[in-house]
């Protein structure tokens, strides 16, 4: 590539995406929401991607993230725990979480906190089937979560923000906009100034967790909203949050509710 | 064997006072954001300086400007404006304080400020993630910083 080849690719791709040849993508929309000051118009991640990228990404057969939700189809059928429970024993076909991906993280009234999906997979693990908790990056925490969005693919994110959810979403925009590290960068800086840009060879985007889980062709496995996270704060030269974290948690919310209206993607493909 | 004990402790203390003839981070006099005086007093080294400006581990300045003159650095940004002919645009000691701290020439940049040290919001131990107790050493040190200044100076169109 000429340096002008870069400039000249530098926009997010004019494309489409349709899954399967019947789920309509929602990857880009002409206007953020209100309460979303820096951004106009949103783009999903997958239109910062090369060609290829995007290709295995509208056919399940050549998304490599599909492999991990067969993996979890398994998990989900077989009983585990104390209480000879599956958790197909209550929930019945994974397809009854259809609608569940769009709406997380959201606050959960019993126990009086925002939970993400992956503190509801291990509350029924823990506190319904007598089973162990799931590491929040262990492979079959991050297949779950990919089985459970697919299910979702299309509709759009709808997180809530208001109510109790306030505090959390306030939390997470101050730090989107805090500037960590010895590089002293927000995530503003790269995702919102920036997307579109080159930052050496990468191509930046908004950084939106539509299509969470991702399967990341670099790492060969499929990567969690907090991994992500870890890894972006992590090359500010920073010292970074932990998976799971109450800081991750909010920062999770806030960047959810950046791409309501996006189609739930995950699990998606990028580099 | 004390004698050499002695000297052991003598010769970073030595070094150190060499070392005192930089100017440190903290003292640099910014005016508008320029800084007239070199920081080492020895002038730079523009190949190392193209050196400091491609390489990742050091400046990695190609991971958001672009420099035609680098055609075989893969891979430039474009975070920043192009760096052809800032040698132009710029006076020597414009360019010192561009790189040493370029909050203070463009204010709020997105720039990383090269030879400063903080404090910094959760400063890590480098890319590791981890915590960095005490105080970090700047991202350049003040002979790479007169350095990247040299070679600046050497792109005009
Ligand atoms: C013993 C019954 C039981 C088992 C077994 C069980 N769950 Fe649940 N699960 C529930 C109940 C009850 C809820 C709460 C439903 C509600 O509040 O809407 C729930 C909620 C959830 C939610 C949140 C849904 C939402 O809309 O907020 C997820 C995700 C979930 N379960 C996943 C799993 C997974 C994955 C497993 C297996 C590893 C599992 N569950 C096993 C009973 C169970
Ligand atoms: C130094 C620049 C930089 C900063 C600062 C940064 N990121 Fe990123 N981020 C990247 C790059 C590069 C990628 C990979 C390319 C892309 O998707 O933008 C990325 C990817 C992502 C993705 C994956 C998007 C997808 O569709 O797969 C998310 C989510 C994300 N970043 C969130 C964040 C959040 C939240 C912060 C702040 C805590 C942050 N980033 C800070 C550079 C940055
Ligand atoms: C993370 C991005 C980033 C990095 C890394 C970076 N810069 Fe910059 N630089 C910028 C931006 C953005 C500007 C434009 C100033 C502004 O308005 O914010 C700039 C401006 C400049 C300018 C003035 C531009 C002109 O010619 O008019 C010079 C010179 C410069 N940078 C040199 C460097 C050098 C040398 C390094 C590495 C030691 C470096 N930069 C690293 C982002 C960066």
């Amino acid at each position: 590539l000429t340096l002008t080849g870069l400039s000249a690719t530098a926009d997010p791709a004019d494309d489409t995406l349709v899954v399967n040849g019947e789920i309509n993508m929602i990857t880009r929309t002409d206007k953020a929401p209100d309460y979303i000051e820096g951004l106009s118009e949103q783009y999903s991640g997958w239109h910062f991607r090369e060609d290829d990228t995007r290709v295995m990404q509208a056919d399940d057969f050549d998304n490599p993230g599909m492999l991990g939700v067969e993996a979890a189809q398994g998990v989900w059928d077989t009983a585990d725990g104390t209480e000879g429970k599956a958790c197909a024993t209550c929930h019945e076909g994974a397809e009854s979480m259809a609608g569940v991906r769009a709406v997380m993280p959201k606050f959960n009234e019993e126990k009086g906190e925002m939970y993400t999906m992956e503190m509801y997979i291990n509350q029924c693990r823990t506190e319904r089937m007598g089973a162990e908790a799931w590491d929040w990056d262990s492979a079959d925490m991050v297949n779950m979560t990919a089985l459970i969005s697919s299910v979702s693919r299309g509709m759009p994110m709808n997180v809530a923000i208001d109510g109790p959810a306030a505090p959390y979403w306030e939390q997470g925009k101050e730090m989107y906009y805090t500037r960590y590290g010895q590089l002293e960068l927000s995530c503003s800086n790269c995702h919102e100034d920036n997307y579109g840009n080159y930052i050496r060879a990468d191509h930046l985007s908004q950084g939106q967790i539509n299509g969470f889980p991702v399967y990341r062709l670099k790492d060969a496995k499929l990567s969690s909203i907090h991994n992500r996270f870890k890894g972006c704060i992590r090359d500010t030269r920073a010292e970074t949050f932990k998976p799971g974290s109450p800081e991750f948690i909010a920062l999770e919310l806030y960047v959810a509710s950046r791409g309501n209206g996006l189609s739930v993607e995950g699990p998606s493909v990028r580099n | 064997m004390k004698r050499q004990i002695l000297m052991g402790l003598l010769l970073p203390a030595l070094v150190g006072t060499a070392a005192m003839a930089e100017t440190a981070p903290a003292e640099v006099a910014y005016e508008e954001g320029a800084v007239a005086q070199s920081l080492t007093g020895t002038p730079g080294n523009p190949d190392e300086g193209a050196n400091v400006m491609s390489n990742r581990g050091l400046g990695n300045c190609v991971a958001c400007h672009a420099v035609s003159a680098m055609p075989d650095v893969a891979f430039q940004g474009n975070v920043g404006p192009s760096l052809d002919g800032a040698g132009d645009r710029w006076e020597e000691a414009q360019l010192r304080g561009i790189v040493s701290d370029a909050k203070m020439t463009f204010d709020g940049t997105i720039m990383p400020s090269f030879y400063k040290v903080g404090p910094y919001i959760r400063q890590g131990d480098a890319f590791t993630g981890k915590a960095f107790e005490g105080e970090l050493p700047p991202l350049l040190t003040a002979q790479q910083i007169e350095d990247v200044v040299a070679y600046l100076m050497t792109l005009k169109e």
